[in-house]
């Protein structure tokens, strides 16, 4: 609705005279002044916080820098130890498959939102703030409680399954659920936004093409996946990407769910070498080994990486994306 | 055609939302850098009118909190014309935060050092020199402090830290449960065999009850048998390793075969709830702790009245690992002499007593350590101070976090059962080898 209002105006401009032209521009100008200085705040912030450090980040992968500053130039020193170094190869393994399993929550959202859209379901507000909750949870308390649940020996889910005869293994210690644990926390943290996406998708959708399909006889299945589902992509391509973003900088979930208190990094944790992603190996060599450049090197690779798997994806939408 | 446009300002909108939030972190972080640059900048300017000066102390431990601020108290009756604040900084990030603001050049004026990083500190020149002149100028003696101590904040020659405390660890144990197993309690004569012996007998797996805490922790566990062993963790001269050794692979095997018989909690089981919890949850027999836990057992209503200590049991010899906090001062401080000052006060007598009493860690002033001892009269605490004659410094070099934060990984497949403890050695011995040639 406001695409259109606001697309309105400008047609109606193209016909009138040169003189009202002019004094539009003018004041378009001055408009523009005013636009400016209003995105100045946001723009100099991201500039001074945002691209200036990431400048910074490129130079200092190419030093050896001193843990309070100070830094010495070593080419591509840092690139060649990383390439040998074990740890990272595995942190990028884990990285992806924790990103594919955060991908599992994307058809799951679909479903659960075209549950939600349909016409006269009752409470439906109730639902949508119990799906989304988990978005303006806090991730550290959010992570604190899951911690708490997935306890091995008196954890509540352990306990729940007990009652089913199964002995729970230590989620988060025990090296072949840990991944597993963390990219439920994840998807459950990540639901409501996918949620939303969809759900505003959804209303796009004209209700012709289904009243279309209901003529024509098309079960409830059938619609779903030949109305719904092919005109949901372009929010699907877009969740996507933003999933595909945030799962590769996972560290929240891993600093708070591996670590003890005695262990910050959790490295006595017998799981962390199978959840240990490129963020927190990041955090780890910078700030905990105290070699800045390696770090640095380490979060570049992350950010080539991120790059390169966003420009692959806005290639292959072309493909299954349909903008209707 | 209303999908595009509609498909395109959701996409848009949900978008322009990361910007927005984007400006409200950075907006964030000017107030918080400016915040930070008021907090330690505060009152400059001051000293030549001599008005009063801010100095900003910071701590980690919110437990000590209080005793913290009774000294502080103390300090500022003596001395109106300073006033100190007391900036508490979770344990998890102190370090991290420290070492942030000490690049910014905004690090707290005076704050607490541990031996691990005191290396890293002192050789970048982050922390204030306590001349010979300055000592005596400001009535400091450290000959009033146990030489190890003195020795964990002194690089080539140059003190750097004033000892705040000490701790040392002692063998924990659970009269109830060692009562219905019918065994003496531990005393200063008991061995490893001993604590085998006993760790044996405790362990009920079907009760959930077991002999013994074994986590992989240098400080608690593994160092403290190296050293019995008669091993070293750091070669004297901090340039190699001492895994390799038979004695420090007899002193990681101890620990390692007490988790591989089941007397122990599993690693994932002591991964998920916190060793010093599950001693308290009355279920286990014995646990070596050091002495800064004395406050929260005693305040345990589950085992406050069944648990007490002894001093550590022997290998080939008696040891025990010392380390000890300092106040240190910051080399970029704008008032190094309101610095020299406080830094003198909380290393005085007056001050130690106050701690001993008030914030549950042994004082490092010699003398004002038996306040400490009669704060806790269910427990025999007198153990820590007894082990002192044969304490060993906890390992250090330039960057010791570098090789200690990877032991643990190193180790806990071998914890966790697969892997044999001596090829864990022998990878950590090359690992940390590694890290130190980093130093030179």
């Amino acid at each position: 609705m406001a695409a259109k209002i606001q697309q309105a105006p400008r047609t109606l401009t193209a016909t009138r005279s040169p003189h009202r032209e002019r004094v539009r521009r003018c004041r378009n100008r001055s408009e523009h002044a005013w636009a400016y200085l209003m995105i100045a705040p946001v723009t100099i912030g991201l500039g001074l916080f945002y691209l200036w450090p990431i400048v910074q980040t490129f130079y200092y992968s190419f030093t050896q820098s001193g843990p309070f500053g100070g830094h010495q130039w070593i080419g591509a020193a840092n690139y060649r130890a990383l390439a040998h170094d074990s740890s990272v190869t595995q942190s990028a393994l884990n990285t992806v498959f924790y990103t594919v399993l955060q991908l599992a929550g994307i058809p799951l959202a679909v479903f659960v939102a075209a549950l939600l859209n349909q016409r006269g379901l009752r409470g439906r507000s109730v639902y949508r703030v119990i799906y989304f909750l988990p978005v303006v949870t806090m991730p550290v308390a959010a992570a604190m409680v899951w911690r708490w649940m997935y306890q091995g020996d008196n954890g509540i889910i352990n306990h729940l399954l007990s009652g089913f005869g199964i002995a729970g293994p230590h989620w988060v210690s025990d090296p072949s659920t840990a991944m597993y644990a963390l990219a439920a926390v994840g998807i459950w943290m990540a639901f409501g936004t996918n949620l939303v996406i969809f759900l505003a998708g959804l209303q796009g959708i004209p209700a012709e093409y289904y009243e279309a399909a209901k003529v024509d006889g098309a079960s409830a299945t059938r619609t779903f996946f030949r109305i719904t589902v092919p005109m949901l992509t372009p929010s699907i391509f877009f969740a996507t990407v933003l999933t595909v973003i945030n799962s590769l900088q996972l560290f929240d979930l891993v600093y708070m769910m591996m670590g003890t208190p005695s262990d910050a990094t959790g490295q006595s944790n017998p799981a962390m070498p199978h959840v240990q992603t490129i963020a927190s190996l990041f955090y780890e060599k910078a700030f905990i080994e105290h070699d800045t450049g390696f770090g640095a090197a380490v979060a570049f690779v992350l950010v080539a990486f991120i790059l390169l798997v966003t420009v692959v994806q806005f290639r292959l939408q072309k493909k299954w994306v349909h903008y209707a | 055609m209303p999908q595009p446009s509609d498909q395109h300002r959701m996409k848009g909108r949900v978008r322009s939302a990361r910007p927005a939030v984007a400006a409200a972190v950075a907006a964030g972080l000017v107030l918080a850098a400016t915040g930070c640059g008021s907090g330690s900048g505060s009152g400059s300017g001051s000293k030549a009118s001599g008005g009063p000066v801010n100095l900003t102390y910071r701590i980690w431990d919110s437990t000590q909190q209080t005793g913290m601020q009774h000294i502080v108290d103390a300090f500022q009756q003596a001395n109106p014309n300073i006033h100190v604040r007391i900036e508490l900084v979770a344990n998890k990030e102190y370090w991290t935060k420290l070492q942030a603001d000490a690049t910014a050049g905004s690090a707290p004026d005076v704050f607490w050092m541990n031996g691990p990083n005191a290396q890293l500190y002192e050789s970048n020149k982050q922390l204030l020199a306590l001349s010979s002149n300055v000592l005596k100028q400001n009535g400091v003696d450290l000959a009033n402090y146990p030489a190890a101590l003195n020795q964990l904040y002194n690089l080539g020659g140059t003190q750097y830290g004033i000892p705040k405390d000490f701790d040392t660890v002692g063998l924990w144990y659970n009269k109830k449960l060692f009562d219905a197993a019918g065994l003496k309690y531990p005393d200063a004569s008991w061995t490893w065999q001993d604590v085998q012996n006993a760790a044996k007998k405790l362990t009920d797996a079907s009760k959930g009850q077991y002999g013994i805490l074994a986590p992989p922790y240098g400080q608690e566990n593994y160092y403290d048998t190296i050293f019995q062993a008669g091993g070293y963790v750091i070669a004297p001269g901090g340039k190699s390793s001492g895994y390799a050794k038979p004695e420090a692979q007899a002193g990681l095997k101890f620990w390692s075969d007490l988790v591989k018989d089941g007397y122990s909690p599993s690693l994932k089981s002591m991964t998920d709830t916190f060793a010093a919890q599950q001693f308290e949850s009355g279920k286990i027999g014995m646990y070596y702790a050091g002495s800064w836990n004395c406050m929260e057992f005693s305040k345990s209503d589950t085992i406050k009245d069944s648990v007490d200590v002894a001093v550590l049991p022997q290998g080939v010899k008696k040891a025990t690992v010392i380390h000890g906090l300092a106040n240190v001062g910051y080399a970029k401080t704008k008032h190094p002499a309101e610095v020299e000052k406080f830094l003198a006060f909380l290393g005085s007598k007056q001050a130690n007593e106050i701690e001993a009493k008030d914030s549950g860690v042994i004082p490092a002033y010699n003398g004002t350590q038996q306040a400490w001892v009669a704060s806790f009269p269910n427990f025999h605490v007198q153990s820590y101070l007894d082990e002192l004659p044969y304490a060993v410094a906890y390992p250090t070099s330039k960057n010791t976090s570098a090789w200690q934060n990877q032991e643990a990984a190193v180790l806990a497949p071998a914890w966790d059962g697969g892997e044999d403890i001596g090829t864990a050695a022998q990878q950590l011995a090359t690992m940390m080898n590694t890290a130190l040639s980093k130093e030179q």
